[in-house]
């Protein structure tokens, strides 16, 4: 079900890493649990985050959610496709409804994300609470 | 459609445009009299300032703009149709004597900054709601500037932020409980507070010892709703206002739940610092489809050098304004307050009087009586004794995949306004609802019927309930492509998309 | 009571049906301590006859019988009694916000067309539902312009209404909103050369006002013009909502708050009014208050609802463009249907007779020795005259005639004692306008 390719937060932010660069979007729990995506606020090109800070946020009608950083990087470029097709993300959020792209600053901290299962496990137990 | 609707009301179906698709070049709707002095030529006196009328206005005829706006009023629903439900909003009857003093010649016609010796009657008016509202609350001194309870909240906030600067410093955080209303947290950060949230213990109350831990040199205040947005009464709310004292912080009470206080019980006296009220909530000032209310904020003797500009002040036996005070928080908004509201209010305070607690009883019975007839079919998350509303769950009606609002949008086809839905956030799927005083038995009744048998349909035919509703003039409306693509006023170029 | 619609025995059905044996058994989780023992102690119950006694008497111990040139923010201008036709309607006056918007489409629809008439007459792109009033709407643009900018200095005219200022002040301390004043030139109008002085990078606004209030228009496109080389943002307030039916819009401005109580709402000692925020559509997602928009059902009926929702109180919370929730609707409904009355060609009359008879009011008492305007620069329907002597003297003996005189500015500008500003509308009549002059020529002839 969750691409085995990506790394996953507790947040709900997946980062898929192709050599500097990583590609960060949101879940498919998350879009599922936002219903339909109406604006989506990102990073200016050029900006530095730190592991965890939040860049940006997505918005439902009735809900707003913080996107948090899964790495330390610079925000080399965001979807602006999504300015006028927010619903991209609720089409393909594992795909064409990517965020932004980050050069990676600290190779090192993609290894404390969850993979693919670790992540299912996850929100399976969160579905249980 | 259920035969078991008794009451259900059609809404009009007919079409009504916009008034700009109405319009048309030539057509008035007001005359005026002659003008009495020479005419000045818009182009010498104003020069490039000049316009030439404003592109676009329409142009309709005084018969057209009555049929419009009667029109747009039958598909809304109203206190004077039917029960709103909606929990603490308090939604009671608005008197019609109300309206009448407020639009008095000699009321409705004073300007702001007349003189004080042409003013004694505005001054004695609010002088006289100043005196009732301190008997209601139990405190020392109160403001009738706020234009709402939002600006009552930051008001208060301020006042309180005055008072500890005063003392040392204002601190940097104020405690909100995971129930509060929206406008709780969004106002302590205007006040420049940063939000500490905390979460209700298992009976829905504050946690005295996760509060007893919290409070610090830090906190300037705790925030509560009391009764809070479950209906329940802080029965540990006295405690809470010494655990805070015994550190300098400050209780700040939202007073939107007063109807179920109100000649019963008086926040002044269970240790409240400083609190507001709604008066377009308890003390039935019109609501108008959203406005204009009042929050005025009643405060402890120790806040009382900190209330806005200005004050209304006696010397000599006439009243003004005295803009003298120092230590004052400064103006909250211009001139003295939404005065055409506070004359409603004081006209509501003197329908009743004394009497003002049989108000309060039955709003309680009401509501109790509601939550008895409905506990055996809709799911009661805190089972405290409630007041003035009670707060339900849709967990039983979820396992079929019905949820809160579409009960609520069911109930519209029996003829009510639907209850809060997904508030307060401690209730997932919650149906907050308060009757007010100002249903009788019978309407109670018809409420229970219409709630009773959206259960059973929940059960039997799920589907009736999630596509609900079903006798409107218009079905659910798309608020997601109004979110993404949002259309927020009438062009020419529009004039093809005609009305249905 | 004849607002409580129950009888003794339903009370006593209600409560067996519930379990309790009394109504006080229901109050039982407040401690003893604090249930009241005694009835409040406070005037009534009174009877509805009563109750309209009660205010006629307070009526008559105001200001009937005087004429007043009072303006300031607040205008005394002519109310058809359709638009109370139309408020006082149940629909109208008991409803609710519109968020259940299959039963709210009446006042959807209203806000919906408040939003383009404001727009209409501002030159905006976009506007609000309404905010409390046009000191608080000044006072959220300038908040909004922080958000829209990021920056945190802002620059404020000191020609803009007093009492606006002081409220934007009491807002800005708790903000670290940065407020600088810069004045006014000898002709009334906001100081340019001050504001090119002043502006910098790290201002998120400038703010006029206009009319302003000595009454003198602004040159709102000089100012933002100068806002804008540094990337501020313009924000331009109007308390008089008239003045827009002969007067350029200020369609130059980034941000207006405007006042809207001209348009149908009693000055009612001060409120409840109308503010209104409309701005450029780039903005929106910043600007606080209410929206209404329009959308479709699922059979492609047209309809309208509240929407970007995100930026409120209820969903944001403390992180939303504003703690705003109940606002003015039902006075911003009295704005609709008043505009709709007067429509174009009504507005622009209105606005043509306020302003000449303003022009002639101001001819009359410069005939006067002694008087003369203070300001060289074009206004509406208030302006600014000069005295020969304290004008709060003038007033004292102007009030014995029966006439509330010109605003003594002393009290708002030190360095203008012997200034006041005199308002007339389309219903101050010709006769009042020579009465004021007559008298104000047979004070100042009095020896002092």
């Amino acid at each position: 079900m969750y691409p085995s390719n990506l790394r996953y937060t507790k947040e709900h932010e997946w980062i898929k890493v192709e050599g500097n660069f990583g590609t960060v979007g949101i879940t498919d729990f998350a879009q599922n649990e936002l219903g339909d995506i109406v604006f989506v606020e990102l990073p200016a090109v050029g900006r530095q985050l730190k592991s965890g800070e939040s860049f940006g946020t997505v918005e439902s009608v009735k809900a707003v959610s913080e996107i948090y950083s899964p790495i330390s990087g610079e925000v080399a470029e965001n979807n602006a496709k999504l300015n006028d097709a927010p619903e991209t993300i609720n089409k393909d959020p594992h795909g064409a409804g990517w965020l932004v792209k980050l050069r990676i600053t600290n190779a090192a901290e993609v290894q404390g994300l969850m993979d693919a299962a670790a992540y299912q496990a996850f929100i399976s137990e969160k579905k249980d609470h | 459609m259920s035969d078991r609707i008794k009451k259900a009301r059609g809404h009009v179906s007919q079409s009504e445009g916009l008034i700009f698709e109405k319009s048309s070049p030539g057509k008035r709707g007001v005359e005026l009299p002659p003008l009495d002095v020479p005419a000045a030529d818009a182009r010498s006196a104003l020069g490039a300032h000049a316009r030439d009328g404003v592109e676009g206005f329409p142009e309709v005829s005084e018969i057209e703009v009555i049929r419009h706006f009667t029109r747009l009023s039958t598909w809304n629903f109203a206190i004077d149709l039917g029960m709103y439900p909606l929990g603490s909003c308090t939604m009671k009857y608005n008197p019609r004597v109300n309206e009448h003093v407020a639009r008095l010649e000699g009321i409705a016609t004073e300007h702001p900054l007349q003189p004080a010796e042409l003013s004694q009657g505005c001054l004695r008016i609010l002088r006289q709601l100043e005196k009732i509202l301190l008997e209601v609350t139990g405190m020392d001194a109160v403001t009738l500037q706020p234009s709402a309870g939002a600006q009552g909240e930051l008001t208060g906030l301020l006042l309180i932020r005055a008072h500890l600067t005063a003392q040392g410093g204002p601190r940097k955080r104020v405690l909100i409980p995971d129930s509060a209303h929206g406008t709780n947290p969004a106002t302590a950060v205007i006040a420049g507070y940063q939000v500490q949230n905390i979460k209700s213990d298992d009976k829905g109350e504050i946690d005295l010892a996760q509060l007893a831990q919290i409070v610090n040199d830090d906190v300037a205040a705790l925030m509560v709703t009391n009764p809070n947005t479950l209906g329940i009464f802080e029965q540990n709310i006295a405690e809470a206002a010494r655990i805070l004292h015994g550190k300098g912080a400050q209780l700040y009470m939202d007073g939107a739940n007063m109807n179920a206080l109100a000649g019963i019980a008086r926040p002044g006296d269970f240790g409240v610092d400083v609190m507001h009220m709604n008066l377009h909530k308890t003390f039935s000032t019109p609501h108008g489809g959203g406005g204009p209310g009042a929050g005025p904020v009643a405060m402890k003797k120790h806040l009382e050098p900190y209330m806005p500009l200005p004050v209304l002040a006696e010397k000599d036996a006439r009243l003004y304004w005295d803009g003298n005070r120092p230590k004052s928080i400064g103006r909250v908004r211009a001139f003295y307050g939404n005065f055409g509201v506070l004359v409603r209010a004081l006209a509501y305070a003197l329908a009743y009087g004394h009497e003002m607690k049989q108000a309060t009883q039955d709003a309680v019975l009401n509501a109790n009586y509601i939550r008895k007839k409905l506990e055996d079919v809709y799911d009661l998350p805190y089972d405290l004794p409630s007041m003035h509303e009670v707060v339900f769950s849709d967990s039983r009606q979820k396992k079929n995949g019905v949820s809160t609002m579409d009960i609520a949008k069911r109930l519209i086809d029996y003829g009510f306004h639907p209850y809060t839905t997904a508030f307060p956030l401690i209730v997932p799927g919650a149906l907050m609802i308060e009757p007010t005083e100002s249903e009788s038995r019978e309407e109670c009744d018809l409420f229970i019927d219409a709630m009773r048998a959206i259960a059973e349909e929940a059960a039997t035919n799920p589907e009736l309930v999630k596509s609900a509703p079903h006798s409107t003039r218009v079905g659910r409306l798309d608020e997601v492509t109004a979110a993404r693509k949002p259309i927020l006023r009438w062009k020419p170029t529009s004039k093809e998309q005609a009305a249905d | 009571m004849r607002y409580l619609p129950k009888s003794d025995n339903e009370r006593r059905a209600m409560l067996e049906a519930i379990g309790a044996h009394s109504i006080e058994e229901l109050f039982s989780t407040i401690p003893a301590q604090f249930r009241l023992k005694n009835p409040l102690p406070i005037p009534g119950p009174l009877s509805e006859m009563e109750i309209i006694d009660y205010f006629r008497a307070r009526a008559a111990e105001n200001s009937s019988g005087y004429t007043s040139f009072l303006g300031a923010g607040v205008y005394n201008h002519y109310r058809s009694v359709v638009t109370d036709t139309i408020l006082l309607r149940g629909e109208f006056l008991t409803s609710y916000t519109p968020y259940q918007a299959e039963i709210s489409q009446g006042t959807l629809q209203a806000i919906f067309e408040f939003q383009t008439l404001m727009c209409q007459l501002t030159g905006q792109e976009v506007a609000n539902a309404g905010m409390w009033d046009g000191s608080t709407a000044l006072t959220e643009a300038a908040l909004m312009a922080e958000r829209v900018t990021g920056r945190s200095r802002v620059l404020v005219a000191r020609s803009v209404h007093p009492e606006y200022r002081q409220v934007l002040a009491t807002y800005a301390k708790n903000s670290g909103l940065a407020i600088e004043e810069f004045g006014y030139a000898e002709n009334g109008q906001a100081d340019l050369a001050a504001i090119r002085g002043a502006v910098n990078d790290a201002t998120a606004a400038v703010i006029v006002q206009s009319p302003n209030f000595f009454g003198v228009l602004e040159e709102v496109s000089a100012v933002a013009e100068i806002a804008r080389s540094k990337g501020a943002v313009c924000v331009v307030g109007v308390s008089e909502a008239v003045s827009l039916g002969v007067v350029r819009p200020p369609a130059e401005a980034d941000i207006v708050a405007m006042e809207g109580q001209s348009f149908g709402m009693a000055p009612s000692y001060g409120g409840p009014f109308a503010g209104v925020i409309a701005a450029r559509e780039k903005y929106v997602r910043q600007m606080p208050g209410r929206l209404a928009g329009q959308t479709t059902d699922h059979e492609g009926r047209r309809g309208f609802v509240l929407t970007l929702a995100t930026r409120e109180q209820h969903i944001r919370r403390e992180k939303a463009t504003s703690n705003i929730c109940t606002n003015q609707a039902l006075c911003a409904l009295a704005a609709t249907v008043h505009l709709c009355l007067l429509g174009r060609e009504g507005l622009r009359e209105v606005a043509a007779q306020n302003l000449s008879k303003a022009q002639f009011a101001l001819g009359e008492l410069e005939k006067i020795p002694g008087v003369k305007r203070a300001f060289a620069a074009p206004f509406f329907n208030e302006f600014t005259v000069e005295f020969p002597r304290s004008v709060k003297m003038i007033n004292a003996d102007l009030l014995r005639e029966k006439i509330i005189g010109p605003l003594p500015l002393g009290s708002y500008y030190p360095e203008q004692t012997k200034r006041g500003m005199v308002c007339v509308t389309e219903t101050t009549s010709r006769g009042e306008i020579e009465r004021l002059a007559r008298a104000v020529k047979e004070i100042l002839g009095r020896p002092v």
